[in-house]
């Protein structure tokens, strides 16, 4: 639609190598106008903003940071078919601006050739000019432009120098055309070497003619830096420092906000509860939909934190060292050297670490990563180790100085890794077969990062959780909650069967009856499920009843602690150091009267907790992340078989050694 | 000589990129392609990945990926 009768909206394209200031162009010409989507079907992320041209506007596609546009990745797909017009609902672009690094020209022109042979008009936008000049470079831009027959504008986006030019720039070009500048030797296939050759030998001539350097010494300070950081014994050291810090922070920085968002949501909850009149409305109000949407916000603090984190290292350029130091450990089992970060992320909260997953590039790579990330140990599988641990291992030693609960723990977490590198392993030779991913990576100048630019993408990725994955746990948990509310126990049946299901301990001797939500809980289609699949978790020794905390515990892995608690009847508040809930599974019975809960009956249902999804939020971003719900499923079910046969050998195998 | 033996410190001019597949393509789209002056920085800790300078820019490769760049057998006039 023409907004007057001169300019109709126009469609520009931002395209550049990654590290060239692309983003931090983008964010300084859009401001917060922008949105972030995906490409329809696919995981690349698309951004776009509006670009005020003075008298008109632009819609600007920022399109994701590329080498080359030989369509070789995902990526370079994608912006091909957005640059000749090919994208749903995206006109083809009145003008590319090409970004360009003017500390590393000649590789950021390669890019900026490969746009001149589409015939849409080029303008290019010289970024780092600043750093350039500083060097006691001098360019000619003047030249620069002569040589390669397309305007150059230099831009600082910090201090925002030559927006109004980039921008008039722009506004001049549209309609005009671009020549190639160079002999493309005659066609051919694009394979053909000879086009990169013939594209590299002229940009070596304009650059020659139109920079000068006056000062001949070699600026190393990125190599410096490096001479420690990437050091054999520091390096390491650093980056170990470095990952414990980030890991800690989502660990127990995030706890704070994280108790405070689950009270604040525990208080709505209750402040609902006393608005509105008791019945079916208020328990989903409460119990479904403000528990769901607080179970979705309560991981924002660590999200926000672990991409705080995340864009720091990244826009610093160290998040590159870091893959460059670990690419030779990771590569053994088939992994990139980026999928250490998410993984070790994966240890406070696997939903944050398989969104950091992003940074890998290949997609074999990248979902083979997500397929694994789950399990690592995360902060939700504590409150189930310290409940088992401390009703059936506490204050026990080995060697009468190591305590049996600390090995265990280790254990525990040493199990989940082990897995993980297996099925990566495995994973990498079978379904997502792939050579060893190249590792052809740039290790970018060390640079101070863009305040706004890490805010912003800080922000972007938490709303994009909050927006995706949000609506999925917000449905699973209704269901979860629909399934423990319904059917309705009359009050009457509640009075009248009791003792079975009453416990023989002491501490509970004093209540004759059961607690009306433990009565409910059994004879709920969660309950009833629970009685379903008892012939099926038998042989991990598992009675009904911890069934039903299976069932529920899907929600979140910690949800077993409260769903025990409210089936053994000591009311849903205890939480895992709970003498009372404690007491209360030491002694439970089943229904023929048989203990139900051993020592080994604890540690096979620590190892299903290591090993199954048992998180629908998980479940959430994975169905995001990897956009199939073939992938999604098929890790729901590979855990879950696996999480059975593991328990399985460990309850079977313990009974056969004579443990009980 | 391949990029893959070339000693820490030392530079040398690229006389071929061998093979034509992804990694060869990548390769030379990095600029590495024939003519150009590249430095051996450094292994990383475990002796793989590479990183060198080509075009005024780090990269790292891994060490089978350098094997296919051939260099010239002296270093480059300085």
């Amino acid at each position: 639609m023409s907004q007057n009768g001169t300019t109709s909206h126009l469609t520009i394209a931002l395209a550049g190598n990654p590290n060239a200031g692309k983003t931090t162009l983008f964010n300084s010409l859009t401001g917060l106008n922008q949105k972030v989507a995906n490409y329809p079907g696919v995981t690349v992320e698309r951004k776009e903003g509006v670009w005020s041209l003075g008298e008109s506007s632009a819609t600007l596609i920022d399109l994701p940071g590329l080498y080359s546009l030989d369509a070789t990745s995902l990526d370079e797909q994608i912006a091909r078919d957005v640059i000749t017009g090919k994208i749903e609902n995206i006109p083809k672009p009145d003008v590319i601006v090409s970004v360009v690094d003017a500390t590393n020209l000649e590789r950021n022109l390669y890019l900026a050739t490969q746009l001149f042979e589409y015939g849409t008009p080029v303008v290019i936008a010289l970024t780092m000019i600043d750093v350039f000049e500083k060097r006691k470079h001098e360019i000619d831009i003047g030249k620069l432009s002569a040589n390669l027959g397309v305007p150059v504008v230099a831009v600082n986006a910090k201090a925002e120098r030559g927006r109004i030019e980039l921008a008039e720039t722009v506004l001049e070009t549209v309609g005009t055309s671009v020549k190639i500048p160079y002999q493309l030797n005659g066609g051919g296939p694009d394979r053909d070497n000879g086009k990169i050759f013939a594209r590299y030998n002229f940009i070596s001539s304009a650059v020659q003619e139109s920079v000068r350097h006056n000062d001949t010494r070699e600026h190393r300070i990125s190599e410096k830096i490096d001479s420690v950081l990437t050091h054999k014994v520091f390096g390491l050291a650093i980056l170990i420092l470095i990952l414990l810090t980030v890991f800690q922070a989502i660990f127990s920085w995030a706890t704070l906000p994280m108790d405070l968002l689950e009270q604040g949501f525990g208080a709505l909850g209750g402040g609902v509860r006393n608005f509105l009149p008791e019945g079916i409305l208020a328990d989903l109000i409460v119990d479904g939909i403000i528990a769901g949407v607080g179970g979705v916000l309560v991981f924002l603090p660590q999200i926000l934190l672990l991409f705080l984190f995340i864009s720091v290292l990244e826009d610093t350029g160290y998040l590159a060292r870091a893959a460059f130091l670990l690419d030779k450990l990771m590569s053994r089992v088939g992994l990139h050297g980026k999928a250490f970060l998410p993984l070790m992320s994966s240890f406070a909260c696997a939903i944050p670490g398989i969104m950091a997953t992003r940074t890998i590039e290949n997609r074999r790579d990248r979902f083979a990563t997500i397929l694994i990330a789950p399990f690592m140990s995360c902060s939700a599988r504590l409150p189930v180790y310290t409940l088992m641990i401390g009703a059936f291992f506490a204050g026990q030693t080995v060697f009468g100085f190591i305590s049996l609960g600390a090995i265990l723990m280790l254990a525990m977490y040493a199990l989940g890794i082990t897995v993980a590198l297996i099925v990566a392993f495995i994973l990498k030779r079978t379904i997502l077969k792939a050579p060893p991913p190249p590792f052809i990576m740039e290790l970018p100048p060390y640079r101070m990062p863009s305040l706004r630019t890490v805010f912003q993408n800080m922000l972007t990725r938490a709303w994009l959780f909050v927006k995706r994955a949000g609506t999925v746990i917000l449905a699973i948990s209704i269901i979860l909650w629909a399934l423990m509310y319904f059917p309705r126990s009359s009050p009457q049946a509640v009075v009248s069967s009791q003792p079975e299901a009453v416990l023989n301990n002491d501490q509970r001797s004093t209540i004759d009856e059961p607690l009306p939500e433990g009565e409910q809980l059994r004879k709920s289609f969660a309950g009833r499920l629970g009685h379903l699949i008892e012939p099926v978790i038998r042989p991990l020794g598992f009675d009904w009843k911890i069934g039903v905390a299976l069932i529920a515990s899907f929600a979140a892995r910690e949800v077993l602690v409260s769903t025990l608690s409210i089936i053994y009847n000591v009311g849903k508040d205890e939480n895992e150091e709970s003498e009372t809930l404690i007491s209360a599974i030491r002694n439970a019975k089943d229904d023929n009267g048989r203990i139900v809960w051993t020592p080994l009956t604890a540690l096979t249902l620590m190892v299903f907790f290591v090993l199954a999804i048992q998180c629908m939020s998980t479940v959430a971003i994975v169905r995001r992340e990897t956009n199939s719900w073939t992938w999604t499923l098929f890790m729901v079910g590979y855990m879950t078989a696996l999480a059975y046969f593991a328990s399985f050998v460990t309850y079977q195998g313990g009974k056969m050694l004579g443990f009980e | 000589m391949t990029l893959a033996d070339l000693p820490k410190g030392e530079s040398r001019t690229v006389l071929s990129v061998l093979g034509e597949n992804v990694v060869t393509r990548r390769l030379m789209e990095m600029g590495l392609v024939p003519g150009v002056a590249v430095r051996m920085i450094k292994s990383a800790p475990f002796g793989d990945p590479l990183e060198i300078n080509v075009r005024g820019y780090s990269l790292a490769l891994r060490r089978n990926e350098a094997e296919s760049v051939v260099l010239e057998k002296v270093a480059p006039n300085e």
